[in-house]
């Protein structure tokens, strides 16, 4: 029933995933392909990873039952409190994983991408505590819109160096990233933010995400005397927190898996983010995936008011899912996750991050009945998107 | 016989190869780019297809790309310019460019385009070579058209005979882990390396790019190789001060 690991051994979901690198980065990714199986399935590394997943970050996260929200909307909604994690999101479950393989790997030195800071802020922190060199890549435009985790960043030791190219997004962070790693190929590891990037990066981070929905399983039994939810929904940039909590269910077909794009200023338009709705098949720092091009190819910008959504690929495996049609995929624009924040901040006291917005933004789109029983995943906590949220003066 | 492979059986000196962006400094550059490289002595080009995200490629290239983009240029567009190129020009001429606009295009199209217009090769860095042996090989040989590998100073030697058998035409030394660009010397490791790969009496000649921007560079890599690309410097040249004709024969005389 619980599959662990669900892209071949060449990292395909169906026909996306892959690792389509160039020879420059071949011998990275490939000494880390042959060994991170066998590395987090030992013994001694769950051991590692569990202690530091509990008494780090603070883990279980909660499951909350909402019950303003869920009369709101007439059905049981439950929110998996991933912003109650220590610094702040689901991004920690990854970077101590990835952390603990660089460690493993003999590696001294961390690089990484962010969009929202969410993913930099995580992985400077467990650099912080190995005591190993950080390098974070972030987006001029978004060091700009989330400052506080840029100044986070520095305090916990990182360098944050801005990407000055194309939207200076997170598309670009990643491109400079990949620069860094073929040019330090010896000692650096690369801690990837998503379940992106070539194999074995999706199932990697897929992997340690998915503590999310281990979690659920006993959560939501205790509570409803169930483990299967009528819906679990979350919102998708690269996928990687929604990948985390679908990961148990997949296989659980009864379950509705929902991922929440970020349509942007909506999905006709050219400003938007929302991969899987606009996007069509290829390839992406490394990955066979949908994404968003124009006719000869070339990747377009793509837009979002959340960094952390502000994306033009999507990661293979939701390519997959979405293909095959086991989950199925929203989407809700700017102004739909503003308002879905502010409402679940006078509804239930918890100020959620502008990407969790987008996935509380799905609830009035969906025919709900009184006995369903929904699970939002709250992906991070909403103290980065003050300024956005300040500026929209609902 | 295919240009590459006439083109290492033939000469008998060293090998310049001189890559350039299409679409840059202007949209319609291109064949004034490959005449003048022909005329200045050059042996063979690699036609760059500019692409949105070039993670291989340092910022020179990176800003040629973004402004060959903006320009307007496809690889479409680019196919109409090389129409008729087989009258100006018999060097083998290699399209080099990152794999989503090619499969956009379509493989099996591109590739009976590069025949029809008189394409020899493609460099696609990343496109696999696990990726081209299952699904591409017999489309390249139908075509008649030759891909090129690279090898890293980090690949094993294991790796480096399995890109040589492989191989039908020559082997792209990538001289140092860096992105294209990115140095403008070599020193003791590099030339490790480079006579190594000259140790290993491999079946494909060997073409070694990357930090190739002058004459000193120029001598240093040919000595343990068949050649040399040059890519970042050349862009660079094209910004002087002179017309385009007068840039290009300038820079390629302070090389060889």
């Amino acid at each position: 029933m619980n599959k662990t690991f669900i892209s071949d051994s060449k990292g395909y979901y169906g026909q996306y995933g892959g690792a389509y690198i160039p020879e420059m980065l071949r011998e990275n990714v490939e000494s880390l392909r042959a060994v991170y199986y066998d590395i987090i399935e030992s013994e001694e590394f769950k051991k590692e990873f569990s202690m530091l997943l509990t008494d780090y970050a603070g883990r279980p996260s909660p499951l909350f039952f909402a019950g303003r929200l869920s009369n709101k909307y007439g059905a049981k909604i439950y929110l998996k409190r991933e912003d109650l994690n220590h610094t702040g999101s689901h991004k920690i479950n990854n970077t101590i994983g990835q952390i603990l393989l660089a460690k493993k790997m003999g590696k001294k030195r961390i690089i990484a991408e962010t969009g929202a800071g969410q993913h930099g802020a995580a992985t400077a922190t467990v650099c912080a505590l190995m005591g190993m060199e950080c390098v974070v890549y972030m987006g001029e435009l978004d060091m700009a819109r989330q400052e506080p985790n840029v100044k986070r960043m520095e305090m916990l030791g990182a360098s944050v160096v801005p990407a000055t190219c194309g939207n200076k997004t997170l598309k670009d962070a990643t491109n400079e990233a990949l620069r860094d790693w073929i040019c330090n190929p010896e000692n650096t590891f690369y801690i990837i933010g998503s379940v992106v990037g070539p194999h074995p990066y999706p199932d990697l981070v897929t992997k340690f995400q998915s503590v999310i929905s281990e979690e659920l399983l006993s959560q939501l039994m205790a509570k409803e005397g169930t483990e299967d939810p009528d819906y679990i929904i979350a919102c998708v940039g690269g996928g990687s927190n929604a990948a985390g909590i679908f990961y148990k269910y997949i296989d659980r077909k009864k379950v509705k898996l929902i991922g929440v794009e970020a349509a942007g200023k909506g999905v006709e338009t050219d400003e938007t983010a929302a991969t899987i709705t606009v996007g069509e098949t290829g390839i992406i720092h490394g990955s066979k995936t949908l994404l968003m091009q124009n006719e000869d190819g070339q990747i377009t910008e793509p837009y979002s008011i959340s960094a952390g959504l502000d994306y033009p690929g999507v990661g293979p495996l939701h390519a997959w899912l979405a293909g095959t049609g086991r989950a199925s995929y929203l989407n809700a624009t700017d102004n739909e996750a503003l308002d879905a924040a502010y409402e679940l901040t006078r509804l239930e006291g918890i100020i959620p991050a502008l990407e969790s917005a987008h996935a509380l933004a799905a609830l009035g789109k969906l025919k709900l009945k009184p006995a369903d029983i929904v699970v939002v995943n709250i992906s991070g906590r909403g103290d980065k998107d003050m300024q956005a949220y300040a500026n929209a003066n609902r | 016989m295919n240009r590459i492979n006439n083109l290492f059986k033939k000469k008998n000196g060293k090998i310049l190869s001189v890559y350039f962006t299409a679409g840059y400094p202007d949209l319609d550059d291109t064949l004034t780019i490959i005449r003048e490289l022909d005329r200045s002595g050059v042996d063979m080009v690699e036609i760059g297809m500019p692409f949105s995200d070039p993670v291989a490629d340092g910022p020179v290239i990176q800003r040629s790309s973004e402004i060959a983009l903006k320009n307007g240029m496809n690889i479409n567009l680019l196919f109409n310019q090389l129409a008729k190129i087989r009258e100006v020009t018999d060097m083998p001429l290699i399209l080099m460019g990152y794999i989503n606009p090619v499969f956009r295009y379509g493989m099996e199209n591109f590739l009976e385009k590069c025949n029809e217009t008189g394409i020899d090769g493609t460099i696609i860095p990343d496109l696999p070579p696990d990726v081209y042996m299952e699904s591409y090989e017999p489309l390249y040989v139908k075509h008649d058209i030759i891909n090129v590998f690279l090898v890293t100073p980090q690949s094993s030697v294991e790796r480096i005979k399995y890109l040589d058998q492989i191989s039908k035409g020559f082997i792209y030394v990538v001289s140092t882990a860096k992105t294209t660009g990115g140095i403008n010397s070599f020193n003791q490791s590099h030339t490790d390396y480079f006579r190594k790969l000259d140790n290993l009496k491999l079946k494909s000649p060997r073409l070694v790019g990357f930090g190739i921007s002058d004459r000193t560079t120029y001598n240093q890599v040919c000595e343990y190789s068949d050649g040399a690309i040059i890519g970042s410097a050349f862009i660079r040249s094209l910004e002087g001060t002179g017309s385009l004709p007068e840039n290009i024969n300038r820079f390629i005389q302070t090389i060889r």
